[in-house]
């Protein structure tokens, strides 16, 4: 085990991060031309990365259904068109995702630990997560305790990692950090190297329910963090920005960022995803402007 | 994954290039009397247009018209009625932007991307910058009232064609001088263009004149008897020559040269940051900047762990077609360049340093130079205190900051410097001491109109931009 001494010495010797030059490297990136056959390729990709969400108070199990379906058979009209990554569900709809998901090869995620504010004692947040992981949930998406890092409580956030992770079992651990309300960019490069020195699978953004969630100057940093923990470790850890990337044009902006930052190494859903719901039907429209030539409009894609 | 971006290249259809161009004399295309020359595209050595070349006589005819100009309409024109003149070229400049930085990229080899978002957005924003000094001269702090000088004779280099035109013009009229102008003889399309948009703006024959030629073209601008006010910006060498012509004629004189300029990386800079500095210091228009950070000056205890990340951030550098809007390095300007540039690298290896650049491939017309990083290299090594002009970093290490500060002024030059830290007084200690017409600190190659730009020692005299740079244009 590491003393709250020795993390908070090891997170602050991490070099910084001037916001001015990640912000323009961010929007540089994102002047990358995207035509063509790469397009094809890249929302073809994108769909395979999304991580299909809701995140409801008024989730029903119909819901949930109505989204699994959609999971799977993205496009009804074209069989050519991947299934999604994942669905993400809360801990007590995870049973109906794994029913309607069964035979897919559909991950069901579920965010647990007192999601989104993570405000709740730790025991239960551990059941929560127990209670995700026994309903059949094979990632679970935490948050940290923001509150915590804020006051410079580092061991206490790095601890909560490690016994979520340890409930978690043989489930995919994403650490959420909420970057939102982390604001600095020094202190997303810090929370990334926190949550993956505890044993984060996956790095996330946000929770999709603070503004900002993600941007891209937070995912290019979070990307160089896990390029080098690699270097550093051996280990390679995914990304996941989530909340806010609804266009294909983003999406995109996204690929673009991990195949210059991380690298190619990146570019599959295995490490990287993209949290999203209204997303698909987006990249569906464009996809089918690019197989037929024409636009169809909204209508024409099942609204869940 | 391996996600190849295919090609995206801007449209050429906006851009009609002529096939001969003479001469931009009184507000019209007039011959030229010289011989003529071809500007061709560097990155596939095509043939653009045939250049009329002004000889004495037509230099002499082109400061007259600006001369009488000057006298009858420019001269007692009130600044107010300049400005809305500068404004109008400003915002055609806006509107004409994407065939203007098409033609750019033609003419100079340089990425779309940089021309689409730097050259053309900033030679704008100098007209608009200026339109707003000329009705305020009286507040610049020269005066109650300063006086123009007359016309202006000035020289532009190749690098950046229509920026430097910009730099040049703008202030120039703000003040109520008229020019006379000579572009470079590789890259003088953009300005023919601009010719072209002077009278789209309606601006008064002879304000603007453009002289097309090689070098001699521009030795009879400058010594022309008629010009009160020369301005140039290019090589040292060449500045020298024209400071000696200039010496005791009472022409006022203004020299932006050339540099070497140091980027300096202290252990607790922002890496990620520092190494896309690094990258946009040197490797921004290939290296063709006078002002690029061409010496890296990195701290002993980061330096492999920088030039590592460096190394693998140059690998991800797209180098190609101009106009393809995905192209992060472009074509070396001219064959005459890209010889430079070459011999001063065999320089560097016959003297022991190890030089590495990123597996590439390089187009097989046109005129292309791979991004190259020196290491291994010291004070001492031709690359390191030659100003190469082209994609081409010498890494050095130092200690402390007094030796950083030492060897980024141990050069004959002194035009920019680079500063990365994260700590605020390191920055402003450091930067007290450099001896750099311009310093930037955690960021590199920012330029603003309202910045003033230029050199210590021999890169030059005189400023270029903000209320610094209305000096060389009024007589005071």
């Amino acid at each position: 085990m590491i003393s709250a001494a020795e993390l908070r010495a090891f997170l602050h010797r991490l070099p910084g991060v001037d916001e001015v030059g990640a912000g323009e490297r961010a929007a540089r990136l994102a002047t990358r031309s995207i035509k063509t056959s790469a397009k094809a390729e890249a929302i073809d990709l994108a769909i395979s990365m999304v991580d299909l969400t809701t995140l409801e108070g008024a989730d029903t199990p119909g819901k949930v259904r109505a989204l699994c379906a959609k999971a799977a058979r993205p496009d009804p009209l074209d069989a050519g068109v991947p299934r999604v990554a994942a669905v993400c569900v809360y801990p007590d709809r995870v049973d109906v995702a794994v029913e309607a998901l069964k035979g897919t090869g559909i991950g069901v995620a579920s965010v647990a630990t007192a999601f989104p504010s993570g405000r709740a004692p730790l025991e239960a947040k551990l059941v929560d997560t127990r209670a995700a992981v026994e309903a059949g949930a094979s990632e679970i998406d935490m948050v940290i305790d923001r509150g915590a890092f804020l006051s410079g409580d580092l061991l206490k956030v790095y601890e909560e990692i490690v016994a979520v992770k340890d409930a978690c079992g043989d489930a995919h651990l994403k650490v959420i950090l909420e970057t939102g309300e982390l604001v600095t960019l020094d202190n997303v490069r810090r929370a990334s190297w926190l949550a993956m020195r505890a044993g984060a699978d996956f790095i996330k953004t946000s929770t999709g329910k603070v503004s900002p969630a993600a941007t891209l100057p937070v995912t290019l940093v979070m990307l160089e963090a896990v390029r080098d923990f690699r270097a550093e470790t051996g280990r390679q850890v995914g990304v996941k920005p989530a909340g806010g990337i609804r266009t294909t044009k983003d999406a995109i902006k996204y690929l673009v960022l991990v195949n210059e930052t991380a690298g190619p190494d990146w570019l599959t859903p295995e490490w990287f995803r993209l949290g999203a719901s209204s997303l698909l039907n987006d990249l569906l429209m464009q996809r089918r402007k690019l197989t037929t030539g024409v636009y169809s409009g909204p209508d024409y894609f099942s609204q869940d | 994954m391996v996600f190849e971006y295919a090609p995206a290249p801007e449209s050429r259809d906006v851009v009609d290039i002529r096939a001969s161009y003479g001469l931009f004399i009184g507000g019209e295309f007039t011959d030229g009397h010289g011989d003529p020359f071809k500007s061709i595209n560097p990155a596939d050595e095509t043939v653009l247009a045939e250049i009329a070349t002004a000889n004495a006589a037509d230099v002499d005819r082109a400061v007259k018209a600006a001369r009488t100009a000057f006298d009858k309409v420019w001269g007692p024109m009130p600044g107010r009625e300049r400005a809305k003149y500068l404004y109008r070229i400003a915002r055609i400049l806006q509107e004409r932007a994407r065939e203007l930085a098409v033609l750019e990229s033609i003419d100079n080899g340089k990425p779309i991307r940089e021309s689409r978002d730097v050259d053309v957005p900033l030679a704008a924003a100098h007209f608009f910058y200026h339109a707003g000094w000329a009705d305020k001269l009286g507040h610049a702090g020269f005066g109650a009232d300063p006086r123009p000088i007359g016309v202006a004779g000035q020289v532009i280099p190749w690098n950046f064609p229509l920026l430097m035109l910009a730099w040049k013009i703008a202030p120039a009229l703000a003040c109520g001088n008229t020019v006379v102008l000579k572009p470079a003889e590789t890259t003088p399309l953009t300005a023919l263009l601009f010719a072209d948009i002077c009278r789209q703006a309606d601006l008064p024959p002879g304000v603007v004149n453009i002289v097309t030629g090689a070098g001699d073209t521009g030795r009879l601008l400058v010594e022309h008897e008629g010009v009160g006010k020369v301005a140039f910006t290019g090589s040292t060498e060449v500045g020298r020559l024209i400071a000696r012509s200039a010496a005791g004629t009472g022409k006022k004189l203004t020299l932006e040269l050339g540099g070497k300029a140091a980027n300096i990386v202290y252990d607790d800079a922002p890496l990620d940051q520092a190494v896309e500095g690094i990258v946009n210091g040197i490797f921004f228009n290939q290296g063709h900047v006078c002002c690029a950070g061409s010496r890296l000056l990195v701290q002993e205890t980061i330096a492999d762990e920088l030039l590592d990340r460096l190394k693998a951030r140059m690998a991800t550098l797209r180098i190609g077609d101009p106009l393809d809007k995905n192209t992060d390095v472009g074509a070396i300007n001219s064959a005459e360049q890209l010889e430079r540039i070459r011999a001063l690298a065999a320089v560097g290896e016959q003297e022991g340093a190890e030089r590495w650049s990123p597996p590439c491939e390089l187009p097989e017309r046109g005129f292309w130079f791979a991004p190259t990083v020196f290491t291994g290299v010291s004070q001492s090594h031709r690359v390191v205190q030659e100003e190469i002009f082209g994609p081409v970093l010498s890494a050095l290490t130092f200690r402390t900051p007094d030796e950083a500060v030492a060897k980024a002024n141990n050069t004959p030059y002194g035009l920019s410097a680079g500063i990365w830290t994260e700590k605020g007084s390191r920055m402003l200690w450091t930067a007290e001491r450099l001896r750099a017409g311009v310093v930037w600190a955690n960021t590199f190659n920012k330029f603003d109109p309202a910045s003033p730009f230029g050199g210590y020692k021999e890169s030059g005299f005189g400023r270029e931009g903000g209320r610094h740079g209305l000096e060389a244009y009024l007589d005071v």
